[in-house]
């Protein structure tokens, strides 16, 4: 099913002429609006007016997760406050989160490519959405919610956590569509078992799992576990949030991108390079409709390729591989975004000294589970084991409340770390999927 | 003076405390008392040894992550009642043992006890006036 026929079928010639009315009109405003993009336009020499075919796009600069935390919190913002009717944020590099926002027609936007997500990953209007994405300053759960709102589907607003009401209400309301990460969806899965509640038996058809990393495996794990389709949903917060691409029902065989308003790139991750459909690169994203955050080249970080054969499901816009990994040492916790140095610089904070710390990622009953070693130093030494063990809960606690996402701290002997040549080892990651 | 205590942070695995006092054999660093508090994931060793300065050069050098405080060391008589007698008056003035250890001298007539307190002037005092004898740091080093 294709909630919007004409801009998913729409054949290539007709779609890239929109794609260049639109990238001009986003290049010239953002020219006009946004000291940031000028500055990075004039020193690259170029102007809104050399943009004169899509290739043209290649001459524009890139735009990094760095430039947008160097502009907090509103110096990206094309428009003024008074025509932003949402703030939303992901967690950056350093302390500071990627603070991104929305006009009006910017949430319209969304809607309409969050309803188009869902009634490719088979979501009708008649369909009972139990979203567990978590509601907030995270794109995740409203994204879903109004998507599901414009498609006239009902929405369950359950957001993250408290797993056995989740269940409960899975059981009692009857969703048949559920939209959660993957591995919370698999931690549902279990504690459903426990409580002798069995998936065939719930209503559930489909589900759209997203905002981390995941894989076929996976996949094939938790449609037999939760007895429906899953498909994979691709997004993030600096280009839109959650809808930029969405695999359909009918293939499970890529994502599909929603070009007519995003205009997908894939380059070498060290020369910058454009790379050819097919292969293997660094994902970029150019916005050609956004209104209050408009991203030129952004730079993604994400692995991915695109192969643009038109699908079997008739949707003729181009279709992106599953994320293979990241081209920076971004971890992704629960779907939540770390960057070793954000813990590093906790640390620092918390015992003002120059910590030796490795970051274990495990997966631990289906859930990522984040383990912090940090070398213990005379700063933080106490003869005490419960001064000791509240170092421990001080960073945890720390970690928590900047980064938002739950780590277990473990004190080792100083030394017990591995040093290698050059840089410092800080993340293991033992997640195998 | 007052006891100096030394104490070591190690992971609990083995190995480890044999480290300690390999080190200490070969710098001819006496052991007079110690104890050995231990979580699932480390342990803290805590001594009393006959050279504190040395012995923390030597493990400092070995990188390990040392520490040095007060404790108070008593002498009793090693009969029945003898702790409980100290634990009255120090309970009585509300003087919290964050945490104690206790071995007997060589001559078996007496025991000798080391105690950690969070104030140590106050829990000094409280002995003292109970006619607890104290021992001060030169004279526990050298027993």
């Amino acid at each position: 099913m294709i909630f919007n026929e004409e801009f998913e079928t729409m054949p290539r010639e007709a779609l890239e002429a929109i794609q260049l009315r639109r990238l001009q009109a986003t290049v010239a405003r953002v020219y006009n609006t946004v000291p940031f993009y000028r500055r990075r336009f004039d020193e690259a020499r170029v102007t809104p007016g050399d943009i004169r075919t899509l290739a043209d796009l290649h001459k524009l600069p890139f735009t990094y997760k760095t430039d947008l935390r160097d502009n907090y919190p509103y110096g990206m913002f094309a428009v003024p406050m008074d025509n932003v009717t949402r703030i939303h944020a992901s967690s950056g590099t350093t302390g500071k989160p990627t603070v991104v926002g929305y006009t009006t027609r910017d949430i319209q936007t969304w809607s309409e490519l969050m309803a188009r997500s869902l009634v490719a990953a088979g979501t009708r209007k008649d369909d009972i959405v139990h979203n567990a994405y978590g509601y907030g300053l995270f794109t995740g759960g409203l994204g879903v919610h109004y998507g599901a709102e414009k498609l006239g589907a009902s929405v369950i607003p359950i957001s993250g956590g408290n797993t056995k009401r989740q269940v409960m209400i899975m059981k009692d309301f009857g969703p048949t569509v559920l939209t959660c990460t993957p591995s919370y969806a698999l931690h549902v899965a279990e504690v459903a078992e426990e409580m002798g509640v069995s998936f065939p038996d719930l209503k559930f058809k489909a589900g759209i799992f997203g905002a981390e990393p995941w894989s076929e495996r996976m996949r094939q794990e938790i449609e037999r576990k939760l007895n429906l389709k899953a498909m994979d949903i691709y997004g993030l917060s600096e280009v839109m949030g959650p809808g930029v691409a969405v695999e359909c029902i009918e293939a499970q065989n890529g994502l599909h991108i929603f070009e007519d308003h995003f205009i997908p790139e894939i380059i070498h991750p060290k020369t910058g390079e454009a790379l050819p459909y097919g292969m293997t690169g660094e994902l970029v994203f150019t916005t050609i409709t956004k209104e209050a955050f408009p991203v030129i080249r952004y730079r993604t970080r994400d692995l991915s390729v695109l192969h643009p054969e038109p699908c079997r499901c008739g949707r003729t816009i181009v279709r992106m591989g599953r994320i293979q990994g990241r081209s920076d040492d971004m971890l992704i916790i629960r779907g939540v975004n770390v960057f070793p140095s954000q813990i590093e610089s906790v640390i620092m904070e918390t015992r003002k000294f120059e910590p030796h710390y490795q970051l274990v990622v495990e997966r631990v009953a289906n859930l990522d589970q984040l383990t912090v070693w940090v070398e213990v130093n005379e700063s933080m030494f106490s003869d005490a084991i419960k001064n000791l063990q509240s170092v421990e809960r001080e960073l945890e606690k720390n970690i928590r409340e900047t980064l938002g996402v739950t780590t277990v701290v473990k004190l080792v002997e100083p030394k017990s770390i591995q040093r290698s040549e050059g840089k410092a080892v800080r993340v293991i990651d033992k997640r195998n999927i | 003076m007052n006891v100096e205590q030394i104490s070591i942070f190690l992971e609990n695995k083995p190995g480890r405390l044999e480290e300690v006092t390999r080190i200490f054999e070969g710098g001819g660093i006496n052991i007079r008392a110690l104890s050995l508090a231990d979580t699932t994931e480390f342990g803290i060793l805590r001594l009393i040894v006959n050279d504190n300065e040395k012995a923390k050069r030597l493990l400092k050098e070995k990188c390990y992550t040392v520490g040095i405080n007060e404790v108070v060391a008593v002498e009793v008589e090693d009969r029945p009642g003898g702790l409980y007698r100290i634990l009255i008056a120090l309970s009585k003035e509300n003087i919290n043992v964050e945490y104690m250890y206790a071995f007997v001298r060589q001559s078996g007539q007496n025991a000798v006890l080391i105690f950690r307190f969070d104030n140590i002037q106050a829990a000094t005092a409280v002995l003292k006036r109970e006619g607890v004898r104290v021992i001060d740091g030169t004279e526990l080093y050298a027993m």
